[in-house]
């Protein structure tokens, strides 16, 4: 038990340590990840209003995003969670090879999503669709097109700045993996940076259906 | 406490439901339902959403508190969402 | 308890090191409330000094002493700087972060490292709004409504948005540390029923800041992005709503002003305990209130924006919810007055202070239940009749908690006494100057003088007169705490450990606290505020029955 703690530790658990530990900061970061659901729900808030005023707009310009390159995102995002999952069941069991091996999986496949995410800005780019002086769109409300497509690119823009971040934090625990600092009573961070990745895994399960899935019919 | 070890054939379990609710969704945005197609967007990225977070998030074992925060965090979006949705529904334009 | 005199000279947390470093890299919750309160101290003076320029320029009806254009930036830099750099952070920053580890028992709080990185990023956002000024001020209001924040406005409002919004990340360190150290820390026997009704306000508020502040953030990025790129999701022009604005910013904002009172009821709640020496009337209701205030805060934020453009269905729901609102807030204040009746009261200035607090809340909260009642509101949205409320429960009753807390608890922080006659002087000064300054105010909103005005007609300049003489004697009020409480640190007799005789885990240590806060984690057996011959150590020599620590 550390000096500065007073946590109750149940003498006979040799995992308690660990345990309690990772008890704090799991609450500590799902405190955090509160904030986060209110942050990006703010946004979704916004985007939903605007949906509600501009329906059929909305719709017609959501079929201009590429559907193929969102659902493979959407592949690639869920099978990192998976990893992930993986990478912190490897962390409890104090197997710091395999942690390493998950997380880098994880981390692979984080950089492959943003890789097909800023393609999928280029093409933008290139089809006249950034909202700023140059956009062009042929539709009937090009104005309402141009919030989708603030929106858009917000959602998308924010989504993908925590991922980085993600992704950072991600290579700092994979090295240290890799230099065995993880242990089965010292796997806390882990544990923590995994639900940070699952809630910008959970933020894009709902972001694709609502900016790619509005009618595809 | 115990120590929590997911097997994992639970994780492979619940990481194929996402991918085939992924192919649902996906297939669902194809089919002409009206009204319906916002429910089932939402309702299949809710119940996505629900196998992260209880089986990924761990918090199906988690302690009281942890799963206070996390209903609470859903909630108060509701409340954002809802009463805002008082003005705008209302307006008369 | 050691209660011996020569105590003081054992090292605790304030002599313990005097190198820079070891303040400016401390992990110690104590000492990272002293830096709060240094900080915290700054920006009120410098949020009090706007105020006394705007105020001396109210002496007249004419824009003479300053511009229109300098007037709006005076009241917008008073807003920004009152608001999100001393209000929200004073109480939990200064008083929470001292006081939440000892009151539960615990050594220090639950991520310390945290802690500190919340002060750094207070100090950065302040900087940059400070930067704001320098840049030219803004001029569009704290309130930074659009479209003339994103549009019309010529200030440095992109630069004040990121340094609220850095801010705002200090609050939500601060909020996750008191919510975690609070499940998690608590010495053994600590259950939630015996906490202090201090801890149970600091929760509550963490909750709060936790759900709302986040809300603000997007806000202000968005109105950035609408700023910089003209995204148009609140220009008319371009298919977006002015009003969405004003949806997503009182979501944060109306909890805000909860975040700003809870604390001090908190505080009210202690010193009403300490100085009727009585357990607080009705604790479980007034710890339930607490949460009841956090939660129903929420959902009453629409009373902003009864004249904005929303429809009257939503302003109805709104209206109607607000007054729901006040019904935990009377609570509190009924079970106050109720712990007082027949209990040995006696009238040190932290009493002084609490019972100013429950008469100008009441005040405060009484006309915010007029203004919740659309048909007054149409009336005096907007006039100094706003004004006035929000600054009975702003000074009148969050600021003066925050006094009353800061002399309660000064013999603890600080291990000296402050000078009690001059304490009695200055509460006395605050409580008259602040009535001749805000009461006024409520006359003036009726007879409809509008807020936000450089220059105002005639016949309103008697009550603008007197509103300034009481803002002269309010701020000499205030001066004088800050002289005589620096004055105590070196000229002051030390503080025993328990100067009032009160009762809480944070006065069975000495008077400044050690480094550790415990020699050994109590093991709590008794309810809060106890009072009476038997005390917890002796409770705790007796007790069998609970587990050694």
């Amino acid at each position: 038990m550390s000096e500065k703690t007073t946590l109750q530790v149940h003498p006979h658990n040799p995992y308690a340590a660990g345990e309690a530990q990772a008890s704090l900061n799991t609450l500590g970061m799902w405190v955090f990840l509160t904030t986060e659901v209110m942050f990006f729900g703010g946004l979704f808030t916004g985007y939903m209003i605007l949906r509600l005023l501009y329906a059929d707009t909305f719709a017609e310009a959501s079929r201009h995003l590429d559907l193929i390159a969102g659902a493979v995102n959407t592949f690639i995002l869920l099978t990192s969670s998976f990893s992930m999952a993986l990478s912190v069941r490897a962390a409890r069991l104090g197997k710091n090879f395999a942690l390493f091996f998950f997380l880098f999986i994880t981390i692979m496949l984080g950089t492959a999503f943003l890789g097909i995410k800023f393609y999928e800005y280029y093409l933008k780019f290139q089809e006249g669709l950034i909202p700023t002086a140059s956009f062009v769109y042929e539709g009937e409300n090009p104005g309402q097109a141009r919030l989708f497509f603030s929106l858009y690119f917000i959602m998308t823009g924010l989504h993908a700045v925590h991922m980085i971040i993600g992704i950072f934090i991600l290579s700092i625990a994979a090295l240290m993996a890799l230099f065995k600092r993880f242990s089965e009573t010292r796997y806390a961070p882990i544990e923590t940076i995994g639900l940070y990745w699952h809630f910008v895994d959970l933020v894009w399960i709902f972001l694709f259906p609502l900016l790619y899935l509005i009618d595809r019919t | 406490m115990e120590r929590h070890i997911t097997p994992f054939r639970t994780y492979l379990l619940v990481y194929l439901s996402l991918i085939l609710l992924l192919a649902a969704t996906v297939g669902a945005a194809f089919l002409d339902l009206g009204f319906l197609n916002l429910i089932i967007t939402l309702a299949i990225a809710s119940v996505k959403a629900l196998l992260v977070i209880l089986y990924f998030m761990h918090v199906r074992e988690s302690e009281p508190a942890t799963k206070l925060f996390v209903i609470a965090g859903f909630i108060w979006l509701i409340i954002l969402m809802g009463l805002t949705l008082t003005d705008y529904l209302t307006r008369c334009s | 308890m050691s209660t011996i005199a020569l105590e003081r000279f054992r090292e605790n947390y304030l002599n313990a090191s005097h190198t820079a470093k070891s303040w400016l890299l401390t992990r110690d919750h104590k000492r990272i409330a002293v830096l709060y309160v240094i900080a915290i101290t700054l920006f009120f003076f410098v949020g009090g000094f706007t105020a006394v320029l705007f105020r001396l320029e109210l002496l007249t009806p004419q824009s003479d002493l300053v511009s229109p254009e300098t007037y709006n930036r005076l009241f917008t830099l008073h807003g920004v700087i009152m608001v999100w750099f001393f209000l929200i952070p004073a109480v939990p920053t200064v008083l929470g972060n001292f006081l939440v580890p000892l009151m539960i028992g615990a050594r220090d709080m639950a991520y310390p490292t945290l802690n500190l990185a919340s002060w750094y990023v207070f100090m950065i956002g302040g900087i940059i709004t400070f930067g704001a000024v320098l840049w030219g001020g803004v001029d569009t209001g704290w309130t930074f409504y659009t479209p003339y924040s994103s549009q019309y406005s010529n200030g440095a409002v992109i630069i004040a948005i990121v340094g609220v919004f850095i801010a705002g990340f200090s609050s939500i360190f601060t909020a996750i540390n008191i919510i975690v150290t609070t499940h998690k820390l608590r010495a053994p026997g600590m259950t939630w029923s015996r906490l202090p009704l201090f801890i149970w306000s600091n929760y509550a508020t963490s909750v709060i800041l936790i759900l709302a502040t986040p809300v603000l953030a997007i806000t202000l990025l968005l109105l950035a992005f609408e700023r910089v790129f003209g995204i148009g999701i609140f220009d008319p022009a371009l298919g977006g709503d002015p009003v969405l604005f004003q949806h997503l910013f009182w979501f944060y904002s109306h909890p805000a002003v909860y975040i700003m009172i809870l604390p001090s009821m908190g505080i009210i709640s202690e010193l009403v305990a300490a100085f009727t020496r009585r357990r607080i009337f009705g604790y479980t209701f007034v710890a339930l209130a607490s949460l009841g205030i956090a939660i129903i805060s929420f959902l009453v934020w629409g009373h902003h924006m009864f004249v904005a453009g929303q429809s009257a269905y939503a302003s109805a729901v709104f209206s109607g919810l607000s007054f729901l609102v006040a019904i935990p807030s009377a609570i509190k204040v009924f079970n106050w007055t109720a712990t007082m009746y027949k209990g040995s009261i006696s009238f040190e200035t932290p009493m002084l202070y609490a019972l100013g607090f429950i008469g100008l809340f009441t005040v405060g909260g009484l006309t915010g239940l007029y203004v919740a009642a659309m048909a007054l509101d149409v009336h005096v949205h907007d006039t100094y009749f706003i004004v006035a409320h929000f600054h009975y429960i702003m000074v009148g009753a969050s600021v003066m908690g925050y006094m009353g807390g800061l002399h309660y608890w000064w013999p603890k922080i600080s291990g000296r006494m402050y000078p009690e006659w001059w304490g009695r002087v200055s509460a006395a000064l605050i409580f008259f100057g602040f009535n001749l300054t805000f009461f006024p105010q409520f006359i003036l909103g009726y007879l409809g003088m509008p807020r936000r005005y450089a220059t105002y007609p005639d016949e309103f300049q008697v009550y603008n007169v007197m509103s300034t003489a009481g803002a002269s004697i309010l701020a000499v009020g205030y001066v004088l705490p800050l002289i005589y409480f620096l004055w105590s640190m070196r000229r002051a007799p030390t503080a025993p450990p328990n100067p009032w005789g009160a009762s809480g885990l944070e006065w069975t240590v000495s008077s400044p606290p050690p480094v550790e806060n415990f020699a050994e984690i109590p093991v709590v057996t008794a309810e809060a505020y106890t009072f009476g011959p038997e005390t917890l150590e002796d409770e705790r020599e007796d007790d069998t029955t609970s587990p050694p620590p």
